[in-house]
């Protein structure tokens, strides 16, 4: 694991950018420029960290970075990847490049999965970063298929009827894992040294790599700014957030957590939760409860812990 | 020393590919533009191109890797139709607008419903506002010359925008034509190797794609306009080159009889051979008709083609693709709109035809041309726009 006097004192992404006070978004993309080993170019899904960082003319980015399109970060890196190689065929380049590619939840598990998958199952060379704060925050806080249950957005919003998301998160880091890559790991900003290492691991793996890391967002989740690490360590420890990594398709628990806090503990410090406080919902918490329980066990047994 | 190979519409695009020391084609299949990539994989997979092959799963990402090859300073090449073309639109505009020179072979099929994999251009007509420079072919051995050609335009300096190739499904795509191909060598000559302006370096690090709001896009697209006003003068010189290396003169429009016509036809791609065939033949009774074939639609020839119809009294345009709902269909528009703003006088009428790959048969294009020359001697348009081979 990473110490922190090993880590380089050059910032990469740069203060200035126009992301939100407490956003996760901006401490992830430090803390990843902090794990680089060499030549690196950084390729941006639409989204949060791309609108915020890069306003024209200005840019917070010391390292070559890329933005295309909201869904096809993973394709635009596979091209990017062919085209070092190609030209390293003919002898017109020599630098051994890693690529990274961010996009958020909306940018990993809706629309861009596919150009995702298919990056996955053609081997590029590059590592892949979600960092999920469970909503399409950028557009204005609509739901995706990365909210949790019972979370209010402006398009599953706490209604009188229906408490917000009816629908569960997705396995994303299964889905990633079911391809055979040789990485995958999940991630807290809380515990930045598990994080760093991930991503230099990520980076080191010869072929794909899929990192997923639970990204506070004050304006969307509804939490008070000065407390986006303790959200963000409280996802791990009422085991909503499980931090694994599947290493050659043998998973592993990182940060166990023998002693969970109510998942109430996670939910009552944001307000897209509020609601579910109130008594005619309270079995959405249950719901909740029981789906971190479950999940832990099936994450816990797969990593061989249970 | 120049040879004679026996090659499909498709097989030619590819053979000029596997010529052009491409970096990086990623492509996905989709008929009838799928021979240009199997036969490609083969070039690949007997180790005759040093080609990344990125076999994508979808157009969409097709068109996304080309542009992150591209911005690398790589050559870079994709081809598709069709459905798969209407996918990458939303790409297509960043390709050209983040100034990513790519050369797309575009075996132009209709668009779905009902679904039909047959000839027309309403793919390519459909992304017609894109920002790429867009070439029409008439034969194999046009779309082989053209692709050689393509590389050079997109890539020059002055220019830096993506460039199709379009070539007519099945007619050219899957029909066999002697094509006279040159050697590697003299390929390799005048297409050399790209050489980048401004380039994904991480060791010159730049931001490409910001987020540009009301300060400054519409300066970006003012330069992109440009970048297309820039053009002509690099597409005349390499069809110069190209000239000199072949004996093969290309130019924005080709004509046919023009000198002398009283009545023309503009069409694109190969419904121009047909109506060549046919109106050699009518003239060799006297009758005094032309034709008049755009190779370059973007940027539109409009010079070129007012200086073709100067002693015209009636053209006849016909589009392959319908503009549903607008007084034209797409190439008319253009035409007329260039002739309002020259001031010429001109019996004009529009015919849409061969959509879903309907055939445009000679006798067809000799009722065209009957009908324009009717209108060169009254001048009177009785159907400014009408359907020809269609059951009514």
């Amino acid at each position: 694991m990473v110490r922190l006097k090993d880590l380089p004192t050059e910032e990469l992404f740069t203060s200035g950018h126009r992301l939100c006070a407490g956003c996760g978004a901006g401490i992830i993309a430090r803390m990843t420029m902090k794990a680089l080993r060499g030549p690196t170019v950084v390729v941006n899904a639409t989204g949060c960290m791309e609108v915020a960082s890069t306003i024209y003319p200005y840019t917070a980015w010391k390292v070559a970075w890329v933005h295309v399109a909201f869904e096809n970060a993973a394709a635009v890196a596979s091209g990017i990847e062919s085209a070092y190689k190609a030209m390293a065929k003919r002898g017109a380049w020599d630098k051994k490049v890693d690529i990274i590619a961010f996009g958020g939840d909306g940018g990993t598990f809706d629309i861009g999965i596919q150009a995702i998958s298919g990056a996955l199952e053609r081997g590029h060379d590059f590592l892949y970063i979600c960092y999920d704060n469970e909503a399409y925050m950028n557009t204005g806080i609509q739901r995706s298929g990365a909210t949790p249950h019972g979370a209010a957005t402006t398009t599953s919003p706490a209604g009188t009827k229906i408490p917000g998301k009816p629908e569960f998160k997705k396995d994303f880091i299964g889905i990633c894992a079911a391809h055979g890559i040789e990485y995958a790991a999940t991630a807290s900003p809380a515990y930045w040294n598990d994080y760093i290492t991930k991503v230099r691991k990520g980076l080191e793996v010869e072929g794909p790599a899929v990192i997923h890391v639970f990204s506070p967002c004050p304006l969307g989740m509804r939490h008070d700014s000065a407390k986006s690490i303790e959200l963000a360590r409280l996802a791990v420890q009422t085991r909503y957030w499980p931090v694994y990594e599947v290493e050659k398709g043998k998973y592993k628990l990182n940060i166990k957590v023998p002693k969970p806090k109510p998942i109430e503990e996670f939910l009552k410090i944001q307000g897209r939760f509020r609601h579910l406080f109130q008594p005619q919902f309270k079995h959405v918490i249950d719901e909740l409860q029981q789906y971190v329980d479950e999940n832990w066990k099936r994450i816990t047994e797969l990593c061989g812990e249970a | 020393m120049s040879k004679i190979l026996g090659l499909t519409g498709d097989g030619a695009v590819a053979y000029a590919v596997k010529q052009c020391n491409v970096d990086v084609v990623a492509a996905y299949p989709i008929t009838p533009q799928t021979l240009i990539v199997e036969e490609f994989s083969e070039y690949v997979h007997n180790g005759e191109v040093h080609t990344e092959f990125v076999c994508v799963e979808s157009e969409h990402s097709a068109m996304s890797a080309c542009v992150g090859a591209s911005l690398t300073g790589a050559r870079v090449f994709t081809a598709t139709a069709s459905q798969g073309l209407a996918l990458m639109h939303e790409i297509l505009y960043i390709a050209s607008s983040l100034r990513c020179p790519i050369v797309m072979g575009v075996v132009n099929r209709t668009l779905s419903a009902p679904i039909n994999i047959h000839c027309d251009h309403s793919d390519m007509m459909g992304s017609r506002d894109c920002g790429w420079i867009q070439i029409y072919v008439e034969n194999a051995q046009e779309a082989y010359d053209w692709v050689l050609q393509a590389f050079r335009i997109a890539e020059d300096p002055d220019v830096l925008l993506p460039v199709t190739v379009n070539l007519d499904a099945f007619i050219l795509s899957h029909s066999l034509e002697g094509v006279k191909v040159l050697d590697d060598a003299e390929v390799e000559k005048f297409v050399s190797t790209r050489k980048p302006v401004l380039r994904v370096d991480p060791d010159k690090p730049i931001t490409v794609g910001a987020l540009c709001l009301t300060d400054f896009f519409f300066e970006t697209k003012r330069q992109h306009v440009e970048a297309m006003n820039n053009s002509p003068k690099t597409i005349s010189r390499v069809n110069n080159e190209f000239a000199e290396l072949t004996g093969r003169r290309y130019d924005f429009i080709e004509t046919f009889g023009m000198d002398d016509a009283e009545a023309a036809i503009i069409c694109l791609g190969s419904t121009a051979g047909t109506a060549k065939a046919v109106a050699k033949s009518m003239r060799s009774k006297g009758k005094k008709v032309g034709v008049i074939k755009p190779w370059v639609y973007r940027p539109f020839p409009a010079e070129q083609i007012v200086e073709a119809i100067e002693n015209l009294k009636a053209l006849a345009v016909l589009d392959r693709a319908c503009s549903i709902g607008a007084p034209y269909g797409p190439l008319c528009s253009d035409i007329i709109a260039t002739l309002y703003r020259e001031g010429i006088k001109l019996g004009v009428f529009n015919v849409i035809y061969g959509l879903g790959g309907r055939d445009m048969t000679p006798f067809n294009i000799e009722t065209v041309f009957n009908e324009t020359l009717e209108v060169a001697k009254t001048g009177v348009v009785k159907e400014p726009l009408k359907f020809v081979g269609v059951r009514e």
